[in-house]
């Protein structure tokens, strides 16, 4: 990552250069320029479908004003995705949150350890942390579910909520252990001639400078509990339980249901992860990087 | 071992994450593959052992062909798609433009939308209905005067899943050209200006300075890609449903766990795919550790 923020120094540009090149660059940077405005399009059109497909009363949904704002704008289909779906919305609450919380706070122990207090295999085992992060997670899905119920755990919401803290380990702790690797050495040994102990090292040298850390852990974490599907969909069986993302897909995302509804039903489950996204973006794409391991 | 005193604490804080990873990442997935190799296959839970009975099973399954051959255009379009899109958008920015900041948020945006909401969209978008229920590009292309180019999107015999790979696409580029883009950054200056001097023409800079520097970021953003997409799940779900003609191995196997009850072929299912990824996942792993340690 650190590559990747160097400025580049201005380019001179050589005298010699005719004055047909310099046409030649002129519109090439136009040519550049109408491409990524093209690509803004095309990339924010869905997003256009949706935020004023979910403006428009349903008789204005057919194929004739698909693509047309909406001639009369209506908060009638928001206000029924709410009632539909605030109760969902809670549940998901309920499981983000705590969920975040802990696996955050354990990413960064764990962080700490595997970068700053290691222990011989320390790299071992952070090895076969990362594959845990990359596994189908089918692969466990089916064992998962059965262990899960046979050993009493809470059900539904704490279920989900204690699979994302264990599934979430590996990113967290890779997040935080490169983020830690970049304190100097030095400190840990000032640390260290103060006779302070792992935990007095963590609490007064590393902790308060994690707060970068702790942004992109919670945002990646935030945002893929957030969007989850596979894992709710397996874990919760009481349809009053069911997170966001499934309570979308099972009755907004219904054939029958009217298009003004889907779409105010995807946007409202999208807002929350679209906001965190606008406000703290570039904490996403640094949870991004980590996530493409060298970054 | 004389130095336990120093290194033990680090174990210890680090030791629920290790137990947790084991039995649920590591146990579990011994557990998976013993009940592929089981006799369960039905709602009730079963243990007896029947070998690679529900594997002979998958592999004279016709439904089964069907779910490899989708996967195999759906990941072929997609990393082909995802990669040429992120190349081309991180080549249109590399040299920096104003506005930069927001034309990059632009293009990463749909990746903090989940799956199951774009889903809603890009349905209504791949829309092959006709008539009064049209919707969607289709309906577009109608408007445009390109009607002829009108067609079933995912519900295409032959072709449907690379229409599926397009919410794919669309959803990842960003992220490849986020990865590019640090690539692109991290040549040094010198060399580009070295070639210039030696006067060569700004696309033979590309071809035998840039590009060539690249290889590792499209190794990294191969492998990304394809352990998504081997795995994809939701979005498939959220589009195509339980039709057979979307069907991918994630999704059968869903089905077959959910409808037909069949645990040990959902369990053979889940262990392909973990087989599948490893392929890819364990060497970059342990490529990427490696060149970690040697740094």
């Amino acid at each position: 990552m650190s590559t990747a923020t160097t400025p580049a120094p201005p380019i001179p540009t050589p005298m010699r250069l005719g004055r047909r090149r310099r046409v030649g660059r002129t519109s090439a940077r136009v040519l550049k320029l109408g491409a990524i405005v093209f690509f803004v399009v095309l990339f924010l059109t869905p997003l256009y479908i949706l935020v004023v497909t979910s403006f428009k009363e349903a008789a204005e949904t057919d194929p004739a004003h698909a693509w047309s704002l909406p001639s009369v704008w209506t908060f009638d289909a928001w206000r029924q995705a709410w009632t539909l779906l605030s109760p969902n919305l809670t549940n998901t609450f309920k499981l983000v949150i705590p969920a975040t919380v802990i696996s955050t706070v354990l990413g960064s122990l764990n962080g700490f350890v595997l970068s700053k207090w290691r222990f011989p295999g320390s790299d071992i085992v952070f090895t076969l942390f990362l594959f845990g992060m990359f596994i189908p997670y089918q692969a466990v899905m089916i064992p998962l579910t059965t262990l899960l119920a046979d050993i009493h755990f809470p059900d539904q919401i704490p279920r989900l909520a204690f699979a994302h803290i264990v599934y979430g380990i590996p990113i967290t702790t890779l997040i935080f252990r490169s983020y830690y690797a970049t304190i100097p050495e030095e400190l840990m040994e000032a640390a260290r001639m103060d006779r302070a102990g792992m935990l007095r090292s963590y609490w007064s040298v590393v902790l308060p400078i994690s707060a970068p850390a702790f942004v992109v852990t919670a945002i990646w974490q935030f945002t893929s509990i957030w969007n989850d599907f596979l894992f709710a969909v397996f874990i919760i069986s009481d349809p009053a339980k069911w997170p966001i993302t499934v309570a979308v897909n099972n009755t907004a995302g219904s054939l029958v249901t009217p298009y003004n509804l889907q779409m105010s039903a995807a946007l409202l489950a999208s807002l929350p992860t679209l906001v965190v996204y606008i406000l703290l973006g570039r904490y996403f794409m640094r949870g991004l990087m980590a996530g493409a391991l060298k970054g | 071992m004389r130095n336990v005193r120093r290194w033990g604490p680090g174990l210890l804080l680090v030791s629920p994450s290790i137990v947790l990873i084991a039995v649920f990442v590591y146990g579990l997935i011994g557990w998976n593959v013993k009940v592929s190799l089981s006799d369960w296959r039905q709602a009730e839970q079963t243990t007896g052992w029947a070998g690679l009975a529900a594997y002979r099973d998958l592999n004279s399954d016709p439904a089964w062909d069907e779910s490899v051959h989708h996967i195999l255009v759906f990941t072929g379009t997609f990393i082909v798609g995802a990669l040429l899109f992120g190349l081309l958008l991180a080549f249109l920015l590399e040299k920096g433009v104003r506005g930069e900041g927001f034309f990059r948020s632009v293009y990463i945006f749909p990746l903090a939308v989940s799956f199951i909401a774009a889903g809603v969209v890009w349905r209504w978008l791949m829309n092959p209905a006709p008539g009064d229920r049209a919707s969607g590009l289709n309906v577009a292309f109608d408007k445009l005067g390109v009607g002829f180019l009108a067609n079933d999107w995912y519900l295409d015999q032959e072709w449907g899943m690379a229409a599926m790979a397009m919410p794919a696409i669309w959803a990842l580029s960003g992220y490849i050209m986020a990865l590019y883009l640090a690539g692109f950054r991290g040549v040094p200056e010198e060399l580009r200006e070295a070639a210039r001097m030696d006067g060569a023409s700004e696309w033979r800079v590309y071809r035998h300075v840039v590009f060539p520097h690249l290889r590792p970021v499209t190794l990294s953003a191969l492998i990304i890609l394809g352990h998504i997409s081997i795995k994809v799940f939701d979005l498939v779900v959220a589009i195509g449903g339980k039709q057979l003609i979307t069907q991918t191995p994630a999704v059968y196997m869903w089905i077959l766990i959910y409808d037909a009850h069949d645990y040990a072929m959902g369990a053979a299912i889940a262990t392909l795919l973990l087989i599948g990824i490893s392929v890819l996942i364990i060497p970059y792993l342990v490529y990427t550790v490696r060149s970690e340690q040697r740094a």
